[in-house]
């Protein structure tokens, strides 16, 4: 009985989740909103999904190699960012743009600034914004079964207030329906809202992510594109608006990359907030008719200030306040 | 039935079917016996024994040293051999009393002798929890007479008995609730009579549905005394959730219990109560749970204070070769042993064998700021930011973000899935912060 036994302070008990069962969960939740894009767009989808997967993996890895750290590939956080990064990108892009991009997210988005953890952006946003601003004719022409096509968002923001949505998409040959399921144009992964959905449910049971950025997010658009979208309290319209372009994914898988949003309850409310109000702005107000990933990036800059002001007061002093 | 909570908290693996089912047995001491002076918060006790002098079971052996403070007695009959340091359960070496144990168990005058506590006046009941040597047997041993003795009695409304045991593995208070009902409710009316105003409640989880139902059947008679269910949850049984869940009262750092109007007790400590004042029998016993996967044959014990680890775990079955790592207490807050040598103080409740040390198989990583730390903080702090304080050094920045509010329950590092190790930075840091404060 003299051997010594093992020291250590308490805790000595640790949770079975790691950051590599999440990352894992999120690769999982991402899978269904893949399949979608590669049904949709198939061979292109799957090769650039493909790349930029590969890409990220392999920039992480030889970055680490080089700088002699520990090589954190195994983690699934480099695997995520490639499959975001893809999916934001449209099924017809160049290969090596794509290329470009991973290089782009994993090393100067998340490695410069100290590896996971570390960046102030989604390095997928980052990356999608860089080459937005670099190859802005490719990165925006998207084709639909081979026929170049613009994203309904693109035609009903053309059309104006004045016209019909109905009436719009039909003469475009889509309806309501093509853009909930993801037979339209856009990038890979946001097409089918439907895949989205069922994505983001996994993230919720499995408990990834929490309502507030979400919600937040998705309600103050949906109200602030009520109010002043042009259409007036056009049900239609908003759900156009809800299925067509990036909203859902960059809601429920881009808002609430853990490491770009804020850590506290009510920051992650206002952070929604922001980027309901910001993605109506840039949807109503900007040149595109697309917002969502610059109100990411945005928003992501201000995660600071929102978790300074939103510091929680601690237990036993809330009421306190109240009684004097 | 859904019990009351707080906000926050986390789900630890509750390990409790190990032991929950077995009865206490008694366990007899055949070694020397060693009682630290420094069992409790607060200034030492005085020992008022000599080397050579013979004790016997109940005789006190040395006497409070100061206001926060209380008297430690014998649980055996012997010689005194020395007074010496020794290591303690939490690593550091302390005065204590070491006694030869004679065997016979010769009792001192006067024990186990019935008294009436409604002849007694109030002062004599605290006269008597200090005499008994009574602490808070939940893990911080904050002498009971101190606790009992708050500005205005007629302020406290609620007496809470902390029957939570929220820690996993534990099952000691659970096995007392069911064995000895009636030294509870006997404890808790010594403590109502105190308190005039009050209301006593006894506050357990709801994942020990029959401690629940015997304790229903015991309070139908009482009409001050009622069970409060608590939603089963780490940690439950800490005393800021507690009153919380049972009263809707908050209490901060800065706070007792007795600001909110309450007084909490842990089961152990009421029934020390009831056998105090009712049973003149000071504390000289403690239920111990040995348990964990490593231990061969899990079981409840009631050991005498002063005994040594080792022989409770010998005389336990001792444990198997995979045995890694030794805990006094439960795995969220319990003291992690080197050497099992150190003696069942007032306030041990478990000796947890591990087989598996996560802790140290387990490389902590990056943080990804996934915020599980701050959503299961009971005290609604943000440990992601507390620990880039406590990690600079930085005292300043870590009190001024609450760091100081944090009784280091465990939660929030039992969930970080990065496996850092907040807990162990923030005691470090809050240490520092003590130290320095005491300096000004």
């Amino acid at each position: 009985m003299s051997n010594l036994y093992n020291v250590s302070a308490s805790p000595h008990v640790r949770s079975k989740d790691s950051t590599k069962t999440i990352m894992r969960d999120v690769v999982i939740a991402l899978l269904p909103a893949c399949l979608a894009g590669i049904w949709v767009f198939k061979m292109e989808a799957l090769l650039v999904l493909l790349t930029t997967s590969v890409a990220c993996l392999l920039t992480e890895y030889i970055y680490e190699r080089l700088m002699k750290k520990k090589i954190t590939t195994g983690d699934y956080s480099a695997l995520v960012t490639g499959l975001l990064l893809g999916m934001n990108l449209p099924p017809s892009i160049p290969l090596w743009i794509a290329v470009l991009g991973s290089v782009f997210a994993i090393l100067v988005v998340k490695q410069l600034f100290g590896g996971l953890g570390q960046n102030f952006m989604n390095p997928a946003l980052g990356a999608r914004c860089f080459l937005m601003i670099s190859f802005t004719g490719r990165m925006t022409s998207f084709t639909l079964d081979g026929v170049s096509s613009a994203t309904p968002l693109a035609v009903l923001k053309n059309a104006g207030s004045s016209a019909s949505v109905m009436d719009t998409l039909t003469q475009n040959g889509t309806s309501l329906l093509n853009m909930f399921l993801g037979n339209i144009g856009g990038t890979i992964g946001e097409t089918s809202a439907l895949a989205i959905l069922i994505g983001a449910a996994y993230l919720f049971i499995r408990r990834i992510i929490s309502w507030e950025i979400p919600v937040c997010y998705i309600g103050v658009f949906s109200v602030f594109m009520l109010l002043f979208g042009g259409h007036g309290l056009d049900g239609m319209y908003l759900l156009a608006e809800l299925c067509g372009g990036g909203l859902l994914l960059g809601a429920f898988f881009m808002a609430t990359d853990y490491v770009t949003s804020p850590i506290t309850k009510n920051g992650k409310i206002v952070f929604g907030i922001c980027l309901g109000i910001l993605t109506g702005i840039f949807r109503v107000y900007g040149g595109s008719a697309e917002g969502v990933s610059y109100a990411i990036i945005f928003c992501n800059l201000l995660v600071p200030l929102i978790e300074k002001v939103t510091m929680p007061k601690p237990f036993g002093y809330v009421k306190e306040k109240k009684t004097k | 039935m859904k019990g009351a909570t707080f906000k926050g908290g986390t789900h630890p693996f509750e390990g409790k079917d190990l032991s929950k089912d077995l009865p206490v047995k008694k366990i007899v001491p055949t070694g020397e016996m060693v009682y630290p002076v420094s069992q409790h918060i607060g200034a030492p006790a005085q020992p008022i024994v000599k080397p050579g002098d013979h004790v016997l079971v109940g005789q006190t052996i040395a006497e409070a040293g100061g206001f926060v403070s209380t008297d430690i007695c014998s649980s055996v009959s012997g010689t005194v051999k020395k007074i010496e340091k020794r290591l303690t359960v939490s690593g550091a070496m302390v005065d204590s009393i070491i006694i030869e144990n004679d065997k016979e168990y010769t009792k001192i005058e006067g024990f186990g002798e019935k008294r009436e506590y409604r002849s007694l006046s109030k002062e004599e009941i605290r006269e008597c929890i200090k005499k008994a040597g009574i602490v808070g047997m939940g893990g911080a041993g904050f002498p009971t007479h101190v606790k009992l003795a708050p500005k205005d009695d007629n302020a406290i409304d609620y007496v809470l008995v902390n029957g939570a045991e929220c820690e996993p593995y534990l099952t000691s208070d659970y096995r007392m609730m069911l064995e000895c009902p009636e030294e509870i409710i006997g404890g808790l009316k010594v403590i109502l009579s105190l308190f005039p105003n009050a209301k006593g409640y006894i506050c357990i989880e709801d994942n020990k549905p029959e401690a629940i139902k015997v304790l229903e059947q015991q309070v139908l008679k009482e009409e001050r005394i009622s069970v409060k269910v608590l939603k089963t949850k780490y940690p439950q049984g800490a005393e800021r959730t507690l009153i919380y869940a049972a009263t809707g009262r908050m209490i901060n750092s800065k706070m007792l219990p007795a600001d909110a109007g309450c007084v909490v007790n842990n089961i152990d400590t009421v029934i020390s109560v009831y056998k105090a004042v009712c049973q003149n029998i000071p504390l000289i016993r403690r239920i111990v749970t040995v348990t964990g996967e490593g231990a061969n044959h899990p079981q409840n014990f009631e050991v005498p204070t002063g005994m040594s680890y080792k022989e409770v775990l010998e005389q336990a079955g001792g444990c198997n070769e995979k045995t890694v790592k030794i805990i006094s207490g439960g795995p969220m807050m319990g003291m992690a042993l080197y050497d099992i040598d150190v003696p069942v103080m007032k306030t041990s409740s478990a000796l947890l064998c591990l087989t598996k040390d996560e802790v140290a198989e387990q490389e902590p990583t990056a943080c990804i700021r996934c915020g599980r730390c701050v959503s299961v903080c009971p005290s609604k702090l943000v440990p992601q930011m507390m620990l880039s304080y406590a990690e600079k050094f930085d005292n300043e920045g870590f009190v001024k973000i609450n760091g100081m509010e944090c009784y280091e329950c465990g939660s929030c590092t039992y969930v970080c899935p990065a496996k850092r190790r907040l807990t162990q930075s923030f005691k470090q840091t809050r240490r520092s912060v003590m130290d320095s404060r005491r300096k000004q």
